[in-house]
Formats: structure tokens, sequence, C-alpha cells
């Protein structure tokens, strides 16, 4: 197991180098380092000179993929995509072109992000597949038949209106919680109630009825038809039998997300005033701040890939007939 | 549980239990309000007011810092010498930290003193003296610490120091000092500094004396030697006293004396914040301000909250005793005299979306609140004769509505270098007038600003000295006086323009179809096809087709920058109350494309440039007014702009926020405002009672469901067991 984890990191250099030639390419196809400039710098008042000195000054001033001024490597080292990237793979992100550090400014959002993103996970999980095993223990009913129609209407309603609506309803007209905000510590659980709860209402459409596919694969196997000739009620056929069995996919499923928490979520991060990192990044793009933009796409990637190499193991760990090799 | 739940009718009767003590506790009078209130209880009896910002201020750095979000902050930490007096309309500089306005001397070429009635030609500098009141000092910072043997214990840190060090706050010992006017002369050096990167950089090389070569020397030093270079026109003569030496005359530079540009800057701050560790650990002079004004930065958290706190060492300072007529009854002058800041604490969280910083407002939570365009119809409706009222809504809450013409213009551009629309000739400029008529900024106010502005007669907003109100003030090319009021002249005398243009009905003659014009702009979302559409049909009028070429912010620059652009909407924000920050924008040598500046429509008019020169120097004044209405006539019949429309301000506020008299161009207001935080806690109870009805209505459709549930329960059963 050892060597294919190491082979999967070596595997995961080019990849990670991809993504960020992409990025680079994908970036400076829209922003030109005076654009940049021109961004950071204002509207009022800016002169040429001005522009060339912030450049120079944050490294713009190169060529952007290749240098050829220069001799030999530095042909490709004196060029901006080198000095700004090679250091990502050192994980050191660097100064944001607002002159902010990046690295501090990520280890500061992680937090609310993850404070946001794992509850809702969890709940999210809870409720989801209590509701999916409701559904399979009254399938063929009038209640699973109402219960579809709903979960078919929770699908279809946008989540800026979960969003917007739950604002509406539980902040501003039951006056349960505050609208929007956040705290430290403790003190940020009254800020988290309502994003958590809209998150689960809003994700309850496609959770349950993916759940409920699983569990209604399961139900038809021998193992279930087994148990009930046991004498087993049918609750317990599927919270003990039938649960456990369908853990696989569930566990996968949520092992590959798990990396990803950290880079939280971005319109309820906005809506909410969350400051995690999905508001940085819009942030980000929305003043070309291309230290941040390339730090989170390459930060997401890694997790990507980690969140990838998680499941492969958590395979081995939940269905012992896998060997990686 | 779930079992339990479905196996008995006992859950329905919890359930139904549950549902009647929800009901009884929600009746019973317990103290369920502000359960949705975002702020510490701790916050209740402190004056305290409560603001937001949508989007992190870029610096805070008074070199660099141009933006009024940035100056939102700075404006109320560093202390220019100047300033404006808070009541006083049209604006009336006065001193802040100096002990009076400054004393301007002339100097002719060789540096000898001339008399204050020598001709402007005659005069090669401008020599400002400057004395800063005595025994003004810096809020408490790391900066200052020095210990008993006179060193600056913090500018050097150690590793062991860094590590626990997060953010200013986490410096034990915090000192201050004296400001002196070498702070003053600092802070001017900073703004040559290229590495520092002032916006102002170029225009101020343009007018202080010694500032370009300063730049150039100092380009390779690092910051912390800047202090001991000399700048040959800025100079401290003494702790108290420093002069400024301009070319020749600029009269505007004492408006800029009150910006924070000219706020002091203790060279121990650079020298503490130049310390790489700091930097990396986001404690830079960007977002950690020092300066001597009402308020310090307490806490900058820029990805969530910002705080405000009363300086503990801020000078004397008191509510001006006089003001213009009406202000006492307005209540203006109720707090007259007392000291200031009348607020202890200014909290302001990251709100980046309108509706929750809306429904916050409702709630009482923000004590003051602009009106975005969807909660307009909400907060305002307009009388029988077109003046804006607060609905019953707003009403029933006591909130209070100020609306006041801000010193801002927007207008739609001609590019005077485009073939068609551009140059001096007698058909390009009846094309321009004609279009100028037809374009009815009237009705974009109504349907698109919701009546937030007012149709522009030319290119001075109201307020600014050289504005002249009704039938003298009119621009007599669009706009015909009738009945006490400015007529929009008819569309049949525009296209009688056009016609005299050569472009009857809109025909170009050398395509013999519709004249094709080209608007560029970067509002292309779908919330602007409305808008766009406008400006077709305001177009046709004419038949004359408008193409709509959309564009990113950054095309929209370069095609400006490059003169490629023929029509466009642009903008400018007062940097100061003078008619010259205004007309610059149409000088000639000011041409975006030829020079880099601001005269975004490259318009040049040898005659109105000559004015322009003699005006910007003089004094207010007859003599000036009647140079102001030349340039304005010049500029109306040249019509190098549509004058597009002076935006008006909304702002909502509750009954608990005093003294907010409308300022835009003051930064520093926000030591004026008081909040009575009593009458603030009694309406937010009030107003924040908490619903529980919802519950009931739950637990009645869950009890509802219970039947059945088990029914469906013992079916299923039923059905396993036939299996």
């Amino acid at each position: 197991m050892i060597n294919y984890l190491i082979r999967r990191l070596l595997y995961a250099l080019p990849l990670l180098m991809a993504v960020n030639v992409l990025t680079f390419v994908l970036f400076f196809v829209v922003n030109s380092p005076d654009d940049m400039a021109r961004m950071q710098l204002g509207q009022k008042r800016v002169t040429e000179q001005a522009i060339a000195n912030w450049k120079h000054q944050h490294g713009y001033d190169l060529p952007l993929l290749f240098n050829s001024d220069e001799q030999g490597a530095k042909q490709l080292t004196t060029t901006i995509f080198y000095q700004k990237s090679i250091n990502l793979f050192l994980f050191d992100f660097g100064i944001s072109d607002s002159g902010r550090n990046i690295g501090a400014d990520i280890q500061q959002r992680m937090w609310p992000s993850l404070a946001l993103a794992l509850p809702s996970l969890i709940v999210g999980l809870l409720v989801n597949i209590s509701l999916a095993l409701f559904m399979v223990l009254f399938r063929n009913s009038y209640l699973e038949l109402g219960g579809s129609v709903l979960l078919v209407m929770l699908m279809s309603i946008s989540s800026l209106f979960y969003i917007i609506g739950g604002q509406f309803l539980i902040g501003k007209l039951l006056k349960w919680v505050p609208i929007s905000g956040y705290d430290s510590g403790w003190s940020a659980i009254k800020f988290l109630i309502l994003p958590v709860m809209i998150s689960v209402v809003a994700g309850i459409g496609s959770g349950v009825r993916w759940y409920r596919s699983l569990f209604l694969e399961e139900v038809e196997k021998d193992y279930v038809r087994t148990a009930r000739a046991k004498g087993l009620s049918e609750p317990q056929v599927l919270f003990k039998h039938v649960l456990q069995n369908a853990m696989i996919p569930i566990l996968t499923g949520v092992v590959v997300v798990l990396p990803l928490l950290f880079m939280g979520s971005l319109i309820m991060e906005s809506f909410f005033s969350i400051p995690g990192l999905g508001s940085y990044t819009i942030d980000a793009i929305n003043r070309q701040d291309f230290a941040i933009v390339r730090s989170m796409v390459f930060l997401g990637s890694v997790l990507y890939i980690a969140g990838l190499l998680l499941t492969d193991i958590s395979y081995t760990l939940v269905d012992p007939r896998v060997r990686l090799s | 549980m779930t079992h339990l739940m479905m196996s008995s009718t006992l859950s329905a009767y919890k359930i139904s239990i549950f549902s009647i003590a929800l009901f009884a506790f929600s009746q019973t009078g317990c103290d369920v309000s502000q359960l949705n209130n975002p702020y510490p209880k701790a916050d209740v009896e402190n004056s305290v007011l409560y603001s937001s910002f949508a989007e992190r201020p870029k610096h805070l750095d008074p070199a660099v810092a141009y933006s009024s979000d940035e100056y939102g902050f700075i404006g109320q930490i560093y202390e220019p010498p100047l300033q404006y007096h808070y009541l006083k309309r049209p604006y009336q500089l006065q001193p802040l930290t100096a002990n009076a306005m400054p004393v301007v001397r002339f100097l002719d070429q060789k540096g000898q003193p001339l008399p204050a009635t020598a001709p402007e030609s005659a005069i090669a500098y401008s020599e400002y003296i400057i004395d800063i009141k005595p025994g003004i000092r810096y809020q408490p910072h790391p900066a200052f610490t020095q210990n008993a043997q006179g060193q600056f214990v913090y500018h050097q840190l150690t590793q062991t120091q860094l590590a626990e060090i997060n953010t200013l706050s986490d410096f034990a010992e915090q000192q201050s000092r004296e400001l002196t006017a070498e702070d003053y002369v600092y802070q001017i050096k900073r703004l040559a500094y290229p590495k520092i990167q002032s916006p102002i950089a170029e225009l101020m090389a343009g007018y202080i004396d010694g500032f370009s070569e300063f730049a150039q020397s100092s380009a390779k030093l690092p910051m912390t030697e800047l202090k001991n270079q000399p700048m040959r026109g800025v100079e401290a003569i003494n702790a108290h006293q420093y002069k400024i030496r301009i070319k020749g005359q600029y009269p505007q530079f004492q408006f800029w004396l009150a910006m924070p540009f000219f706020a002091p800057m203790p060279w121990e701050a650079d020298a503490f914040y130049a310390q790489t560790e700091l930097k990396n650990k986001n404690i830079s002079l960007d977002w950690f301000p020092v300066g001597t004004g009402p308020y310090w930065l307490e806490e900058n958290n820029p990805n969530r909250r910002m705080v405000l706190a009363k300086n503990p060492h801020y000078h004397a300072d008191f509510y001006p005793t006089d003001g213009d007529e009406g202000d006492r009854e307005k209540g203006w002058l109720a707090d007259a005299g007392k000291p200031l800041p009348l607020v202890e604490r200014v909290v302001y969280t990251l709100e980046k979306e309108t509706i929750p910083y809306w429904a916050k407002f409702l709630q009482g939570y923000y004590d003051a609140s602009g009106i975005a365009s969807d909660s307009f119809d909400q907060a305002v409706q307009f009388s029988g004769s077109g003046d804006p009222q607060l609905t019953p809504l707003m009403q029933e809450k006591q909130i209070q509505l100020q609306t006041s013409v801000s010193a801002s213009l927007f207008y739609l551009g001609f590019n005077m270098l485009d073939n068609v629309v551009g140059g001096d000739s007698e058909r390009a400029r009846k094309l321009r007038q004609a279009i100028s008529i037809a374009v009815d900024y009237e009705e974009f106010i109504a349907i698109f600003a919701n009546g937030r502005g007012v149709a522009a007669q030319g290119a001075l907003p109201p307020g600014i000295f050289g504005y002249q109100e009704g039938e003298a003030g009119i621009n007599s090319v669009v706009y015909d006086w009738q009945k006490d009021h400015p007529q929009r002249k008819t569309i049949e005398q525009a296209k009688q323009l056009l016609a005299e243009a050569g472009y009857s009905n809109g025909i170009d003659p050398k395509t013999g179809e519709a004249l094709l014009l080209y608007f560029d702009t970067t509002a292309v979302g779908t919330d602007d096809r409305a808008l766009m559409n406008w400006y077709r049909k305001q177009f046709e009028k004419l038949g004359i087709q408008l193409v709509i070429r959309g564009t990113d912010y950054n095309r929209f620059q370069e095609k400006m920058r490059t003169g490629a652009a023929q029509l466009f909407v642009w903008g400018w924000n007062a940097d100061y109350p003078d008619p010259e920050n205004f007309f610059f924008l149409l000088y000639g040598p000011n041409s975006k494309v030829k020079q880099g500046g601001e005269n975004a429509g490259n318009y040049a008019n040898p005659q109105f440039d000559r004015l322009f020169e003699q005006m910007r120097n003089m004094p207010n004044g007859a003599e000036r007014q009647k140079i102001i209405d030349q340039m304005q006539n010049i500029i109306r019949q040249d019509a190098p702009w549509l004058f597009g429309y002076y935006p008006k301000d909304f702002a909502l506020f509750h009954s608990w926020y005093h003294n907010l008299k409308p300022a835009r161009m003051i930064v520093n207001r926000l030591k004026y405002s008081r909040i009575d935080s009593q009458d603030r806690e009694q309406k937010r109870q009030q107003w924040n009672q908490a619903q529980f009805w919802p519950v009931i209505v739950i637990g009645l459709a869950l009890a509802g469901l219970v039947w059945p549930v088990i029914r469906a329960y013992r079916r299923r059963q039923q059905e396993t067991q036939n299996d």
C-alpha cells in the first residue's frame, strides 16, 4: 500500500503542474498585468508610471512563460509563471497582490469554512439517510409517493431561494437567529444555525433520492430475505443490515468530499457574511488578485487529489476484498 | 425512538403536549427578544455605532488610500492639518491640527518674498507655512514603545517575541508620543517615495518644489532612510511648524491639506512595520494605521469585523457652535460645544449582500442604511409633487430619510478624437447637440435611478462654487426655461439640428442608411439589458442606430486609453469643493489618449483651456463666476458630454442616530455622530420578539402524519410476514 501511495503522490505532481499552467493561461488570457495593476491602484489618477512601478514591485514586469532576453535556464526561470508558481509546491503561497500574506489568510479563513461545512455534512448525512430509510420502509405506499413528489419539488428549487427564503422566514419573520454574520469561538454557533439548516434542507431533495436508490438496491438482495425469514422486523432489517451493507458507497462518497470542506461554500458564505475560503476565492477573482486565485486553485487541486487518495484507502477499510497495489 | 413513535399513538400525544408547552412558553412573556441579535450583550450599555463594509478596504495607508470606503476608516484615524466645517455650506476649511489657516506667501524666482498683490506672472513659488497645535498625541502603538534607555523595544523583534504575536493587540506595551511638524514632512516624503505608489505622486510632482527630485533620489533607498533625506520644498521649521513650497500658484492646495494624503506619519511606524515577519503575519501599516484622530483601529479583521475605538489620547476638539440657518431647528446644534467624539466605538461588520443588511437595519441592528434598488419601494414613495416620502412601514419605525445631491457627476461622453462624433466642426457639434436633446435624462432618473438624481445642466454640481440655480444656470442648448423650471427642447428641435448636421432623419449621407453610432459599456449583465434598450430608443428618436459594444472592464479601459471608444458613460466624484476639480476633466492638456490624464473624452478647446488656466488660480468671487459662466457656455455649445445627472443620495437612519448632516466631502464626520443607546435598546426589544408559531404548525402537521404512518407501517409488517 505504501508503494501505491508513493506512486499516486508522484502522479499528482504533473497533474498539479498542469492545473497550475491551465490556471495561469486562463487567468492571463482574461487579465493582463496592466489590468491587474489598474485594479489594485484604483480608478482615479492612475498614471502609466504608477502602473509600471506596481508591476515591477509585484514581479509582473517579466515575460509570462518564456524570457527570450535571458540565456539558458533563466529563459524559463525569469518569467512570471516560474516566479509565481514554484513556491506553491512548497506550500508557500506568498503575498497577495493587495499585500496580505495568503498563507496567514488561508489559515484564518479555513476554520469558518469548516465550521459551516462540517456540521452541514454530518447533519445532512444523518437526515438524508434517515429519511431515505423511512422512504424505503414505506415503499409502494402513498407516503413514499408523497415523499418522492416532495423530494422532486425540493430538488427543483434554486439554492438561492433556500438562502433568501430561509433568511426571510427564520431570521426576519420569526427572529430566531441573526440573519447573517459570524463570530469567533462558541459565539459562532448562533450564526451557523441558519446556514447549516438551509444547507441541510437544500440538500434533502437530491440526497434522500440518492440514498433511497442505494437502499432499494440492497433490500432486494438475498441476505435481506434471510434476515426477514429469521423473523426480524422491517426496521431491524433496514437499520441493522441494509444500512451496514450500503455503507461502502456512502462512506466513499463522503470521504472524497472531506478535504474539500476546507474550501468553503461560495454562495452560502457570501450571503451569510461568513469569512471563509469560499468568499475569499470569489473576492480574489473579482479583484483580479492572481496570487490568491492561483493559490486557491492549487490548494483545491491538492485537496481533491487527497480526497481521491483517501477514498481509495477507505475502500480497503470498508471492504477487505479490495487491495491497493 | 423511531420505532416507538410509530408503534404507539402515545407519540401523537407527546407531540401535542410538546406543542402546547411551546405555545404556552411563547405566550408567557419570557424574554424571547433579540435572539437574533448579532452583537454581544455587553454592547448594550455602551455608546456603539454599528455600520458595515461590503469589501475589505484595499489600503489604510494614507499615502495610498483614495476611495470613499477607505476614507470611511482612515478619515477617523489620521488628521491632516485642515478639515471642513461640519455644518457650514458651501464647505469651509478650518484648522484641525493646525493652529490657524496656513499662511501663504509668494516668492519670486530667487526665493525673495513678494507682496500678496504680486501679478501671477511674477510668482515663482507659493509657500505654505503651517503651525500645528502643541500637545497632540498619537494613539498608543507598539512602534513608539521605548525602554528606560530610550531604545525602541519592538523595532527589531526576536523570533521568541514574534512567536507570540498574531495581531497588534498582542504587543504588551504600547506607548505614544507627541505629534511634530516633522511627521507631516515625513508623510510628504512618503507620497514621493516610488515604492509606496501614491496615486497623487505625479500630480504633486507638478506642484511641490523638489518632489520629483526626491522621488528620483530616494527610489533605491530603503524606507527607513526616508526621514534622513531632505526634500527641497518641504521642511520642518521647528517642532510645531513646517512649510511647503508650491511651484507658482495653486490655491486648491489648501483642499489637499484637508485630505488624509497630508496627514502626519511617524517614522517609527514605518520602521516598526518594515519587519518582514510582521508582514508575513499581515501586520502592516496598510492594515493597522497609526494616527492622532478621534479613533484608532482597535480590531482589524478585514475578513469579518473592524472596530474603531475612541483614542485615549485624543486632543481637545469640540462640536461646532455655529452652523447654517436652520441647523438648530434640525437638531444639528444640540450638542454644540461638547467634546468629541460623541460615540465610544464604531463596529463595522462584513456584510456582502444588501438583502441581509436591509433586514438587519429594519431590526435595528444597523443604525443607518442606504437604499438598494430592490428595497427602494419598501422604503420610499413619491408624493404627487414628486417629493420622496417614507412609506408607512418606515414611519412606524420612526426611521428618517435624508436626501442630498452629491458633488458628483455621471455623464455620457463623446470621444472628441472620433471622426463621426468628435472634432470641432459645425457638423459634429450639431450632431452632439441633437443627441444631447434626444437622450432624456429626466426619464433615465425616473426609471433607472428611482428618482435619485438631478438632470445636469453643466459640468458643476450644486454645492460647488460656480453652480448657478434657476434660469441663469440652465443649458440653453438642451433646455428652455418655462414656468419656473427647465423644459427639455422637443425632439423636433433635435431633428432640426441633426438635419443641419447633414443627417436628415438620422440618415448617414455616406451610406444612405441610418447613422450608426457605437456605445462602449461594461454594463453587460442581464440586469443591464433594459438600460441598454433605453439608450437605443433614445437614439432611435433621431433615426440613429445605436450599437451597444459590451466589453469587460479591462478592455473598456484599454479602449478609453487608446481612443477606440466612441460613446461612453463616465463619472467623477469631487476630491474637493472647487470648480477646478470638475473643469479639469475637460482641460485639453489632460487628454486621456494624449497625456493619460482624466479628460476621458479628449476634449480640447483653446478658448476653454485659456479660461480654465485663468480661473483655476482665482479666489471665489464675481470675477471667477463670470469666467465659469463663460466656460459653461462653451462646453454647452460644444457638447463634448451629455451632462447626464448629479446623483442624489438617499440615506435612512434610525431615530436614535443624531447629528447626521449630509456631508459627503467631510471624511472625518464620524466624530460628530451621537447614538441614543437606551432608545435603540428599547426599540430593538420591541421589534425583535421571536415568534414560535411555526413550531406549533410543524408539530400539528407531524401529529397529523402519525396515523397514516402507523397504517403504512402495519401494512409493511404484514407484507413482510406474507413474503
